[in-house]
């Protein structure tokens, strides 16, 4: 799971947290979150996003509000983390027990040419996380630690946030379907039964 | 100069704040989005109060937005509260519910509008139809007390019965221009 520079590589840390996930439902921040959740295995759960950057942990925020017993699992990148940081001040004051955040941190806009981004310089995510009151928080660095990661996640005692390290890798595409209306509703579909098409 | 006099709010004997509040009961709207008006006061007070409304105050309106994106995947009806210079905040995040169509209804108290005082409100507030349209919002505007229920309930139906963002531009002169003393 390490890089020859000694960061995780993330698919394998992505299929690792969603090995066994039952009926978690989780939101794919836009590009290579999106790919990596499609990679692992595209299901009607998945709801990888295409645009709305900066919106990913508040989608998470309203399905978790929605959907109180189901582990909503939001995974993005620290440049779509960062446009919608002030989302976590909201998240932590609503305080959802099922709602985790996982923030592949890659330092870099890998979709736009790996331009860095400012966790490269110093930036604390996690450290933002915790100032905005989130008490459940996690720094994923090693591959011996990455267990502990899907234990937390799946344990809805959140709001959790967590952030791993991982290689600035461009990997190959592996893309979901483009058809927005066909994402919300398999998932909807998934979540709420077929009935939802007729609400 | 009073304080309060800085932003517009409904006088204290207007009743639209609460006809919008049972639509959105009728309605089942569960999920409340907000960042806070003058004009909304007295409506986010009744929601705070309601043990069925969860009320989520928002650090900026395209939260909001976005919210309302997961609400609608989890099953449950949400709104999004703000002045008009929130609806700027929201434009990019707004695309979900045209990609997605998603029901997105927006209930938004205008400044820079009618007989303003405040020259920051303006370009915003002239631009809020506008930049909501663009997005494929469909807008009506209440500006007179007794337009404000018909407008809010059409606002709320449009959007869960045809899946799309839809606002209701409560206008300035409803709510109360303030003018410091210089009119
Ligand atoms: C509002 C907005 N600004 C900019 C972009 C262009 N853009 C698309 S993906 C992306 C970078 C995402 O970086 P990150 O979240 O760190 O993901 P990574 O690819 O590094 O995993 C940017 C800037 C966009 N789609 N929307
Ligand atoms: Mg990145």
């Amino acid at each position: 799971m390490l890089s020859a520079n000694g960061k995780l590589h993330r698919r394998p840390l992505v299929g690792a947290v969603l090995e066994g996930r039952g009926d978690m439902a989780v939101i794919a921040g836009l590009g290579a979150s999106a790919w990596d959740i499609t990679a692992i295995g595209d299901t009607a759960l998945n709801f990888p996003l295409w645009g709305a950057m900066g919106g990913a942990a508040m989608i998470g925020l309203g399905l978790a509000i929605a959907q109180p017993e189901r582990a909503v699992l939001v995974i993005t990148g620290d440049g779509e983390m960062l446009m919608g940081v002030g989302s976590l001040a909201t998240i932590a004051v609503q305080a959802p027990k099922n709602l985790s955040i996982l923030v592949l941190d890659n330092e870099h806009y890998g979709e736009t040419g790996m331009q860095e981004t400012a966790t490269g310089h110093g930036v604390d995510l996690l450290a933002m996380a915790r100032g905005a009151g989130i008490k459940h928080s996690m720094l994923v660095t090693r591959p011996d630690e990455v267990p502990g990661l899907r234990a937390a996640i799946h344990a809805r005692s959140g709001p959790f946030v967590a952030l791993a390290k991982i290689d600035p890798e461009t990997l190959p595409l592996v893309l979901p379907p483009r058809e927005g209306v066909i994402l919300q509703s398999r998932t909807r579909a998934a979540i709420l039964g077929p009935a939802a098409d007729l609400e | 100069m009073q304080r309060s006099d800085l932003e517009s709010a409904p006088a204290a004997s207007a009743d639209w704040p609460d006809q919008i509040f049972d639509l959105l009961k009728a309605y089942n709207v569960k999920q409340v989005a907000l960042v806070p008006d003058a004009g909304h006061s007295r409506l986010i007070k009744r929601c705070l109060a309601d043990n069925e409304m969860r009320v989520v105050t928002l650090t900026t309106e395209e939260e909001g937005v976005a919210m309302m994106a997961g609400a609608w995947l989890g099953g449950q009806r949400s709104v999004l509260l703000m002045q008009s210079s929130g609806v700027g905040n929201c434009i990019n995040m707004l695309s979900l519910a045209t990609l997605h169509r998603t029901p997105m209804p927006m209930l938004v108290t205008m400044r820079g509008d009618f007989g303003e005082f405040n020259p920051a409100q303006v370009p915003m507030g002239q631009a809020t139809q506008p930049v909501l349209e663009a997005m494929g919002t469909l807008v009506n505007r209440a500006d007179k007390p007794e337009d404000i229920s018909a407008c809010v309930e059409a606002t709320l139906k449009f959007a869960y019965n045809t899946y799309r963002a839809t606002a209701t531009l409560i206008g300035q002169r409803v709510i109360g221009a303030k003018t410091f003393g210089k009119d």
